[in-house]
Parts: structure tokens; C-alpha cells; sequence
């Protein structure tokens, strides 16, 4: 048995096989009566049982408790994590998606029998078109990047319905975007062209201006961009765009920052996705599922997934699946529902008016601790931003040789969880601060104060900052040697 | 950083190429820029044929991975198996232990594209 060295009420874990016991066991169960090893093929029957770790009930809770300790979340603290967007998800979205007829229904039951979850689904796609200015929406893609292949999937459609599908294969992608966007791109057998960003941070007709040609399919955008910047030319250029006989596609991520008071459809979007974990708060990450849908223009909409939801005049609601044009599914039956319960929750709960006041409030944390850190450390770009701020460790790295990686792992021993870093790209040392409408000026404030203090001690005791984190569970990793000799699985030590 | 081997030729893409060896790497520039390599991934083989500009492979670190781009055409001939297990190679030794491919040049003047170190150095510089 390993002796454990507990700190205080943080509890040192080895990996739950060497807590294993030969012969423990969680449960006792009555010897099988159904089958026999005898019965069943040779060649099925494996020689040696699995190795598993044997440990009590209590243990294997014990465990992952502990091992949850460790780590750190929203309901924990804050998590300023730019363009993840990590709002906290209300417990009535939880409560509402746990209701008995939500739960207890089969996918493949009768349409009949599903009407109250039909006409959810019906009503948030109607929500999610009223926002957007969409005709249609789809709810079925299982998260951001998969709704970016369903939207450039509608799009390679219509092209294809042109019969221009042999030619029309590029599609333009600003250096400010998402990885995701050009891997969407490739999987749809269009060809990724990247463009570069203006001085200003945003997107410039003139860069598109080269590319408006026969051979042009789409344009991606992401507005207001991983800056946090509104991309103030996309109306023109979204024009540019469809008088070459293109498609624009809007990354949604960051719709959070523009809900309420801008429609993409009015700057001349074609389709675009919704994170509903961003925007929408459902959950984020590991505790997936999650759900990306998209909306399109009315051009785009005969190609939507299926099975799409119709109102009949009797109003009661029919799942349909004859759409000739139809790109298929994207998903198993009608996406991660339960999600879509949370995200119409959500909306419900503020309605119109209070989704306006998410936006400003999301933009007003933003920009108050822009102002109150742009003295401390550098911004990216010296412009009002919307949901987020970039900063860079430029001044910084040249004065103390302290990094954005330092500041973000010292951050964790004040009980925040560090901004994201190192993205966008093409800001050299990136800190990406996104605090999101959940957080209190109190909250914000004791944020800038923390940043500002490590700045500081970056001048007077920078090994304490390049060698943070202190007081976390696990301290700084080797990064680069778990890279280079990766252990990806554990294995007993030899008898 | 700032001094890059007289005897080579390099690319604007950051990669070297010594006329004497056949042997090309990346400069100590892109490695500052890049970090600890993690990972040195190449898409030819020997006796693949490439032109200059073609991607030749990536190169990932524990920030990020890029591309790797043929500096000259030609064929390959040889790459650097020690770079397998130990990819910090070329983070510790750009110019020598850490080369990654022999090509054998199919033009004689094939190295006019690329830049001698002064020039290279006056390219780094402008896009620091």
C-alpha cells in the first residue's frame, strides 16, 4: 500500500491502480445462472481476465473526488478562458432538461407520442432564426466544428446544384481563425486560402479584392474575430463575396458578443453556427455532449439535415425526412437534445430584452478590464474590443523575460483559471482575457489585481513567477519531455 | 540568433540549405520561434523527387507545428533517423545534428532563390 502525504485537506492521488487490492471488490454479485464459459465459442473466450483495478465503493468515489480537487471550474471560481467563453450554466437549464418527459422518451418513438419535445425543438429553431435573421435552422450538429462542416457541407451543395462544383473549390480564411475553420473547410473538398488581417484588426475589401473570381466558394468569417474585434467591413464584403458568385460562411463563436444587437443575416451571412455552450449557456467541454446548430438563408434551406420538424395546420408537429436535395445526416436522430432543453431554458429565462443585456454585459466586462490592465501589460491592438481582450507579453518578455505561459500558471495560485494563451496566432505571446457576463466588477477587479501583482513580482522575483504554479495540487510539468516521451498509458511495475 | 552560418543558403521560409552536404534543416530563427520540438514528421521518403516550396513535412513543438518546405529541388536522398527519438536535435544543434533532409539538387544553380546569411539576417529582422 503506497503511504499517501496528504496537504491540509488536498489529497495526494497515485493512479487508481496502485490503490487496487487483489480481490476487492465494490459489489458482491450471485454466481451467474444464464451462461457458461462452456457455452459460448472458444474462440470468443478470452485466456486471461482484464486487468483491472480492484477497489471498494467508497474508494473509487474517494478517488475521483479527490481527483476532482484538483481541478478547477466555473463553479469554482472565475475562468476567463477567450473565445471558449466559460459562462456560468444556471441550474434551472439542469432542472428543466431533468423533467420526466424530456428524460423518459425514445427517439424512436411515434411522432404522436413526442409532441412536447418536437415543439421544443420547433420553437428553439424559431428563437435561434429570430437572432440570427436565419430562415432555417438546424439543430442537429453536435458541437461548433461539426455545425462548420454542416454549413460548408450546404454550401458545397448549392454549388454542386450549380454545377460549378469542379471550379468553385477556394475558400478565403483571415489569420485570425478559429484551427478549426480550415480543417472544416478541407473536409468538404474546398481548398483553404488564407488572408491576411488590417492593421486595425479587422478584415479589409481589399484583401478579399484578389480573390473574386470564378473559382471563389466562400469566405469564412468569425465576427467579431478572435481579437474580440467587430469585423466593421463584413457587410461589404459579404457583397464582394456574392457578386463573384460566392458564399459567406460566419463562424458563430463569438455570437455571444453581438446576441440581441446585430442579426448575421443582415450583414450578409448565408450560414453560420451557434455554440450553445458559448452563447447559450450549456455545458462546456469534458461534460459534453454538446450542439452547434446552424442557420442558413433561404437559398441554403432545402439542403438542411434531416429529419427536420414541421408544424402541420393542425398544429401538431411531424418529423420529415423526403428532402430530395438534402445533405443528409450530420448526426444520429435530432442531435444532443437534452443540450437544446438547457439552451431553450436559457433564452426563455431572459428573454429578448435580457439576451441584449447578456451582450452588454459580456461587452462591458470585457472592455473595463481592458482599460484597467492596458497599463500593465500590453494590448494587441489599441481598440475598443467586444467580448474579449487581447493582450500580449511583448513589453513584458523584453523587461523580465517572464512569459504569458508564467503569468497563466502563477494565476492558478490565486484561484483563477488562467485566460487562454498563445491564440489568436498571429499575436506573438498571446493572453486572452474573456470574463464573460457572470462575473462581478468585484470579481473582475480582484482579477486585475492579481494580474497586476504578478506583474509586479515579475520585476522583483521572477523564478517565483517562471516556477509557479505553488499551490496546486500537481506544480509546473515538463511539458516539452511529457511531448517527447509520451506515456499514454499506465502499466504495472514488473513483479 | 542574430548569426547565421556563412557557408549556407537559406529560405524565406526559415529553412537552410548547405551546397557542400546536400543538407537542409530549419534556421536557429524558426527554432527560437518555434521552442522545444516535440516531433519531427516527414512526408517523403527516399527517393522522392520535390520541387523548392513544396511541404516536405511538419515540424511540431510543444507551442505549435508548421510546416516544413523544400529550400531547393531535387531529390531526397537522405533524412536524419536520429531526429525519431531525439527531435531536441535540432533545437540544440539546427545547423549540424539537427539537419533533417539530404537532397540532391537537380539544377546546378539551384540555390539562386535562396539568401545568403546577411540577407537572411536583414529578412529575420523584418518580420520580428
Amino acid at each position: 500500500m503506497t503511504t499517501q502525504i496528504h496537504s491540509g485537506l488536498l489529497h495526494r492521488e497515485p493512479p487508481i491502480f496502485e490503490l487496487s487490492s487483489p480481490g476487492r471488490t465494490g459489489h458482491a454479485l450471485p454466481p451467474s445462472e444464464a451462461l457458461d464459459a462452456e457455452d459460448l465459442p472458444q474462440a470468443f473466450l478470452r485466456r486471461q481476465a482484464p486487468l483491472l483495478p480492484e477497489l471498494s465503493e467508497v474508494e473509487v468515489v474517494r478517488h475521483f473526488v479527490r481527483l476532482s480537487q484538483w481541478n478547477h471550474c466555473i463553479e469554482a471560481g472565475m475562468y476567463p478562458l477567450g473565445s471558449c467563453t466559460m459562462k456560468y450554466n444556471p441550474k434551472i437549464n439542469d432542472a428543466m432538461s431533468a423533467l420526466a418527459g424530456f428524460t423518459a422518451v425514445h427517439p424512436l418513438q411515434e411522432d404522436e407520442h413526442l409532441q412536447g419535445s418536437l415543439e421544443l425543438l420547433f420553437q428553439l429553431e424559431g428563437l435561434l432564426c429570430r437572432v440570427s435573421g436565419f430562415h432555417s435552422v438546424t439543430l442537429q450538429p453536435s458541437a461548433g466544428a461539426n455545425g462548420e462542416f454542416t454549413g460548408l457541407a450546404l454550401i458545397k451543395k448549392a454549388i454542386d446544384v450549380r454545377g460549378e462544383g469542379a471550379r468553385r473549390r477556394k475558400v478565403l480564411i483571415p489569420d485570425t481563425a478559429h484551427g478549426t475553420n480550415p480543417a472544416s473547410v478541407v473536409l468538404n473538398g474546398f481548398e483553404p486560402v488564407p488572408i491576411v488581417t488590417g492593421p486595425e484588426g479587422v478584415l479589409l475589401p481589399d484583401a478579399v479584392r484578389p480573390h473574386l473570381n470564378d473559382e471563389l466558394a466562400a469566405i469564412m468569417v468569425t465576427n467579431p474575430n478572435t481579437l474580440g474585434i467587430f469585423e466593421s467591413h463584413l457587410k461589404e464584403i459579404a457583397g464582394l463575396v456574392h457578386g463573384a458568385g460566392g458564399y459567406v460562411y460566419m463562424d458563430g463563436a463569438n455570437f455571444n458578443a453581438i446576441m440581441g444587437k446585430v442579426r448575421p443575416a443582415d450583414l450578409g451571412v448565408d450560414t453560420m453556427h451557434f455554440n450553445l455552450h458559448k452563447t447559450f449557456s450549456t455545458p462546456h467541454g469534458g461534460g459534453g455532449p454538446g450542439a452547434g446548430p446552424v442557420g442558413c438563408t433561404a437559398e441554403l434551406a432545402p439542403y438542411l439535415p434531416v429529419p427536420r420538424v414541421l408544424r402541420t395546420n393542425e398544429g401538431r408537429y411531424r418529423l420529415i425526412t423526403e428532402q430530395p436535395n438534402t445533405i443528409g445526416r450530420v448526426h444520429p436522430f435530432f442531435g444532443n437534445f437534452a443540450i437544446l432543453v438547457r439552451a431553450f431554458t436559457y433564452m426563455l429565462e431572459n428573454g429578448g430584452a435580457g439576451l441584449s443585456r447578456v451582450t452588454e454585459m459580456a461587452v462591458l466586462n470585457a472592455n473595463y478590464v481592458r482599460s484597467l490592465l492596458k497599463d500593465t501589460l500590453a494590448v494587441s491592438v489599441d481598440v475598443d474590443t467586444l467580448h474579449e481582450v487581447v493582450f500580449t507579453d511583448r513589453d513584458l518578455k523584453k523587461e523580465t523575460h517572464v512569459s504569458t505561459m508564467d503569468v497563466a500558471k502563477r494565476l492558478l495560485d490565486f484561484g483563477f483559471h488562467p485566460p487562454t494563451v498563445y491564440f489568436p496566432l498571429i499575436v506573438p505571446g498571446a493572453f486572452m482575457v474573456e470574463p464573460t457576463e457572470t462575473e462581478s466588477r468585484v470579481e473582475l477587479e480582484n482579477f486585475v489585481e492579481t494580474v497586476k501583482a504578478i506583474v509586479q513580482e515579475a520585476r522583483t522575483d521572477p523564478d517565483k513567477v517562471t516556477s509557479a504554479p505553488h499551490r496546486t495540487g500537481v506544480g509546473r510539468l515538463d511539458e516539452t519531455t511529457a511531448a517527447r516521451k509520451r506515456i499514454l498509458r499506465w502499466t504495472p511495475a514488473q513483479p | 540568433m542574430s548569426e547565421y552560418p556563412n557557408n549556407l543558403r537559406y529560405s524565406r521560409t526559415h529553412e537552410w540549405f548547405d551546397p557542400e552536404t546536400n543538407r537542409m534543416g530549419i534556421s536557429s530563427f524558426a527554432v527560437g520561434h518555434l521552442g522545444d520540438v516535440v516531433e519531427v514528421d516527414l512526408s517523403v521518403d527516399e527517393g522522392d523527387v520535390v520541387d523548392a516550396g513544396d511541404e516536405v513535412g511538419t515540424i511540431e513543438s510543444v507551442k505549435t507545428a508548421s510546416p516544413i518546405y523544400a529550400p531547393i529541388s531535387g531529390k531526397i536522398v537522405a533524412f536524419n533517423e536520429d531526429l525519431a527519438d531525439a527531435p531536441e536535435l535540432v533545437n540544440d544543434a539546427p545547423y549540424t545534428d539537427g539537419w533533417i533532409l539530404e537532397i540532391e539538387p537537380t539544377g546546378a544553380d539551384d540555390t539562386s532563390d535562396l539568401l545568403d546569411a546577411t540577407l537572411y539576417s536583414d529578412h529575420c529582422a523584418s518580420e520580428e
